[in-house]
């Protein structure tokens, strides 16, 4: 018998959003029912960082209280969302997965929080990641390691396991997280569940504490396509708090997954990614990625080879702009003025204790990272590296320009693998960094991209990703495809792949 | 080497110049005095209770974003145009990597390689060997960036971060946004080195203020100067090793820096041994600079484009609105106003230096003679604001009232002994000039009647005196026109005085 579920925590949060409207069922008892479920399964999963069940019960009693009153309110209003740790929330702790940032509550709230709150959503609670969104596996949390609901030896991926496996566990229909080189993506397709990062500029950052400003993005995660469509509204749109957000209208997401669930895909071209296929991806999933290809190509859609022949260099120049952005994103942790300090004794200075709260404060993978970045900054090698793997970057983003000449979205799937051991890869950096190694692209050149389920692969009976991408601000293609593939493989599995997760 | 010792050697000036050819490099940091800061809302009013200016983006808080203020790229672009620059294009800010608590973010938003001003010029008036000169200064670049918070350093004997017992930091001025001005090496002032630095550093604080763009007000830091100065053999072309003065906020403190610098400089080069690349810190009280960090075991700043932030691209139409807005140039004007005035270069230097060029050209414009309203600013005034520790400006006095004061003076119906009392009543807040002359009875004793009664008066208390004149000693009259300018408390015409003494001697006898 699976633990704490309630029939309500297994609907979609269109579902959700429509009885809540209908005043079918009422915010606090779909509220109680994820927190019920929380608290019967998050002990193995732990999936969150921090429950905020008084908060959220709140705004569930106050979303029903606006109901009864007839107010009209958005269409997620009263439906539950996890928000994962690195966005700002006041009245919680934002830890970023760190030692450094913990009991850190900020006194602001990110734009995507904002809205979410502005939207009536209801914030269950801050969710578990790598430390600073520094992994593939959330085995970096300063907190322990999320694990995944599908075998709870084997890593959620990262750097949003959290966020993914609170929805995979079927303790929040909806999640927020954020890509910097797939950390929604990756964790979506170990996990059996769909996760969007936006065309960069799409979601403010305001609120998101940066790993690489160039490439950090706020995005939705769920566990099917419309869901997903319904989140990215309420989240998406310019906003001036943040430079680099785009002040351009939304595409209409939710219209296109409507669309897309037509199953109808005549006239769309989709690309095969060369350099994103061969010896590099498990069987299991190549095998499921060929499926998902075969299915697109039933539904009308015209298959084509594409190549981007820079992608093999992206991880290496993706490593070089991560870690040197990181490595001035993370200054502002020092122990002055916020977050862990350490040797504030009176025989210190104020440098030593700077160097000692940041040795103290900062794990493994985040020190490494610091230090290449540090390193890739410094004269005499800034042009070698951070300025030639600026060159790599335009080289990938003219890849993709070329691509979307000759196709509307291009394909690949999500990561080499299905989700590994817990430890397996903890040690090993580089193999680790390799998960990535499909997402990192999309980040580069700052279009749009999809992870969703293609099945599970036969070795191991996880579940394997596939992804979709599409130019900058055509996030609507990738909803239109995605709900198209979506349907078209539910029809022949008779339900969500996440429903084949074993009861925990 | 002890980098502590701060009791260096010095050579006689004289001496030092005669031996080395001093080429200056000037960094002027102006803070521009916009309503908000650089990268976000906060306000930036100078002496707030400490951290009651901040927000979580200028407080570096994990996840704030910075935003551009508009004003302040208008502000750098006019700075740059007056400068005679190329303004770019397009340009970014970069990240200038460094650990320091007053720094938030730990590290500043600046501009790098690219920044927005480039190529320019200021013209500086300038006085050597007694000779009024104006001196072409190369700018190199002016850019924007943030300025830092302000530690202050509690315990310690120096006031600075070693020894202290603790420190206090107020991030109200971290991310007000100032304007880095940069020459390029200044060659050619030769003994006229420390002179000509003030004079750079003043004329630029002219253009700047003309533009409106801020207070400039160097000791509350609003203009703040980092002297760059080296030494060389006369004749030699390449550059000698420099020393960077920070921080340098008087004028006069500029002109000693460098002053202190080629002594200290010509002293270790005398001796044989190499001038350090370091850091300097200028001493008011002493007048002595002493090192800070070296700059051969530099910082690497790690400076990189700031992510966060989208490039600047100002319209080129923009610039030109701009740039045909600009005020007339401050040595334009200075020589339009010497040539009116019919004042030579040396005297208009004077009004420049005493801050009363608008002042005095408004109450020419109010239709004093601009040699009554010169002597004015530059005398009595002057020395009523040197007394009170307040500028021209702020005395209070308009200039219309001072060119009141100058007709009543002109026509005649003020004495110019009380004329002084008059402004003494106007600054006394007593009212305008006329009513200041009313209440306090200044105006003149005009009636002939009246003062011929008190003339006789005089002449009636001191017959020896009157006996005198009479005898032909026509210079005794003067006691006699003393008693009556103290009789009439002054309120009296002197040579109408002594006229009437000598008419009324004459006419008894
Ligand atoms: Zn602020």
């Amino acid at each position: 018998m699976d633990a704490g579920v309630h029939e309500l925590t297994r609907w979609s949060a269109a579902r959700l959003g429509h009885a809540l409207a209908a005043r079918e069922v009422s915010a606090a008892e779909v509220t109680t029912a994820h927190l019920e479920r929380i608290a019967a399964v998050d002990d193995r999963v732990h999936a969150f960082l921090c429950v905020d069940a008084e908060g959220a019960l709140a705004a569930a009693e106050t979303v029903d209280a606006a109901r009864a009153r007839g107010d009209q309110l958005p269409l997620l209003a009263g439906v539950p969302v996890a928000v994962k740790d690195v966005l700002a929330q006041t009245g919680l702790p934002t830890t970023c997965g760190s030692r450094i940032l913990r009991g850190w509550v900020p006194p602001y709230d990110a734009t995507v929080v904002r809205r979410l709150r502005a939207a009536g959503m209801v914030l269950l609670g801050k969710t578990n990641m790598d430390e600073f969104a520094m992994g593939s596996s959330t085995e970096h949390s300063a907190y322990g390691p999320t694990h995944n609901p599908w075998d709870l030896d084997r890593i959620p991926g990262g750097s949003g396991g959290g966020s993914a496996a609170a929805v995979a566990s079927w303790s929040a229909p909806l999640a927020i997280g954020t890509d910097t080189g797939g950390s929604i993506r990756q964790p979506a397709a170990v996990t059996g569940t769909v996760g969007v990062k936006p065309t960069y500029g799409a979601v403010s950052r305001y609120g998101l504490v940066a790993l690489a400003s160039s490439l950090d993005q706020a995005g939705p995660c769920a566990r099917t396509v419309a869901d997903a469509a319904l989140l990215h509204a309420v989240i998406a749109g310019h906003d001036r708090l943040d430079s680099t957000s785009i002040d351009a209208p939304v595409p209409d997401v939710v219209a296109a997954a409507r669309r897309g669930a037509e199953a109808d895909l005549r006239g769309v071209r989709v690309g095969l990614v060369r350099e994103l296929d061969g010896d590099g991806y498990a069987p299991g999933v190549r095998t499921r990625f060929t499926e998902a290809v075969e299915v697109l190509a039933g539904l009308g859609a015209e298959v084509v080879e594409v190549s981007c022949p820079h992608f093999p260099y992206a991880l290496a120049a993706y490593y070089l702009i991560l870690p040197s952005e990181a490595s001035s994103n993370l200054a502002r942790f020092d122990g002055m003025r916020f977050g862990l300090r350490d040797g504030d004794d009176g025989t210190h200075s104020a440098e030593e204790v700077m160097a000692r709260s940041r040795a103290a404060g900062f794990g493994p993978e985040a020190k490494r990272r610091i230090m290449l970045g540090t390193y890739a900054l410094s004269t005499g090698y800034y042009d070698a590296y951070y300025g030639q793997a600026q060159k790599v970057r335009t080289l990938v983003a003219a890849d993709f320009a070329a691509a979307f000449a000759q196709v509307d979205v291009v394909v690949s799937p999500t990561t080499p693998t299905t989700a590994f051991r817990l430890g397996e890869k903890v040690d090993d950096p580089m193999a680790m960094y390799l998960s990535d190694i499909a997402t990192i692209p999309a980040n580069l050149a700052g279009i749009a991209a999809m992870s969703l389920p293609a099945g599970r692969a036969e070795e191991d009976g996880l579940p394997v990703g596939v992804q979709l991408m599409a130019p900058a601000m055509a996030d609507d293609r990738l909803y239109r495809v995605g709900a198209a593939l979506e349907a078209a493989l539910v029809a022949r599995w008779g339900h969500l792949l996440i429903e084949e997760a074993p009861a925990l | 080497m002890s980098t502590t010792d701060t009791s260096e050697e010095l050579l006689a000036y004289d001496e030092a110049t005669e031996r080395y050819d001093p080429v200056l490099g000037l960094e002027v940091h102006v803070e521009l005095s916009t309503a908000t800061k650089m990268f976000c809302g906060c306000p930036t009013v100078f002496g707030a209770e400490p951290n009651t200016q901040v927000c979580p983006t200028c407080l570096g808080l994990p996840g704030s974003l910075p935003v551009v203020n508009a004003v302040a790229v208008e502000s750098a672009i006019r700075i740059g145009l007056a400068l005679n620059c190329s303004i770019a294009s397009w340009c970014r800010f970069a990240r200038k990597n460094y650990f320091y608590p007053d720094m938030p973010k730990d590290y500043q938003v600046s501009q790098y390689d690219e920044p927005i001003a480039t190529d320019g010029w200021i013209d500086v008036p300038a006085t050597m060997d007694g000779q009024a000169h104006t001196v072409r200064v190369p700018i190199e670049r002016a850019h924007l960036e943030e300025d830092t918070g302000k530690s202050l350093h509690v315990g310690g004997v120096t006031g600075r971060i070693h020894g202290a017992a603790y420190s206090l930091v107020d991030y109200n001025r971290a991310g007000i946004p100032l304007v880095e001005i940069v020459t390029r090496p200044i060659e050619g002032a030769g003994r006229w080195a420390p002179e000509f630095a003030r004079a750079y550093v003043a004329t630029l604080r002219d253009l700047v203020a003309g533009l409106g763009v801020s207070d400039v007000r160097m000791e509350q830091g609003s203009l703040r100067a980092d002297v760059n100065l080296s030494l060389r053999p006369y004749g030699q072309q390449a550059l000698g090793i420099r020393s960077e003065t920070k921080n340098v906020n008087s004028l006069r403190s500029v002109e000693r820096a460098v002053r202190y610098e080629v002594r200290r400089q010509a002293a270790r080069l005398e001796r044989g041994q190499r001038v350090v690349q370091e850091t300097r810190h200028f001493h008011e009280d002493t007048g002595v600079t002493t090192p800070g960090r070296s700059k051969e075991q530099a910082e690497d700043y790690r400076y990189f484009p700031e992510p966060d932030l989208v490039p600047l691209a100002p319209d080129p139409a923009w610039v030109e609105r701009l740039r045909a807005g600009l005020p007339e140039p401050p040595a334009t004007r200075r020589a339009r106003l010497a040539a009116a005035w019919g004042i030579s270069t040396l005297e208009m230097d004077a009004v420049v230096h005493a801050g009363a060029v608008d002042l005095v050209e408004q109450t020419v414009a109010a239709g004093a003679t601009p040699v009554a309203a010169r002597r004015w600013w530059l005398g009595e005034l002057a020395r009523r604001a040197n007394e009170s520790g307040v500028g021209l400006a702020e005395l209070g006095i308009t200039p219309g009232q001072v060119a009141r004061v100058v007709a009543l003076v002109e026509s005649a119906s003020l004495p110019d002994s009380l004329a002084r009392q008059v402004v003494a009543g106007v600054l006394d807040g007593e009212g305008e000039p006329e009513q200041v002359v009313v209440a306090r009875g200044l105006s003149v004793v005009s009636d002939a009647v009246e003062l011929t009664r008190v003339v006789d008066e005089a002449l009636a208390q001191a017959p020896d005196v009157v006996a005198k004149i009479r005898a032909g000693k026509v210079a005794a009259a003067g006691a006699i026109v003393g008693a009556v300018m103290k009789s009439t408390a002054g309120r009296a015409d002197a040579a109408r005085v002594r006229e009437l003494v000598l008419q009324r001697c004459a006419g008894a006898s």
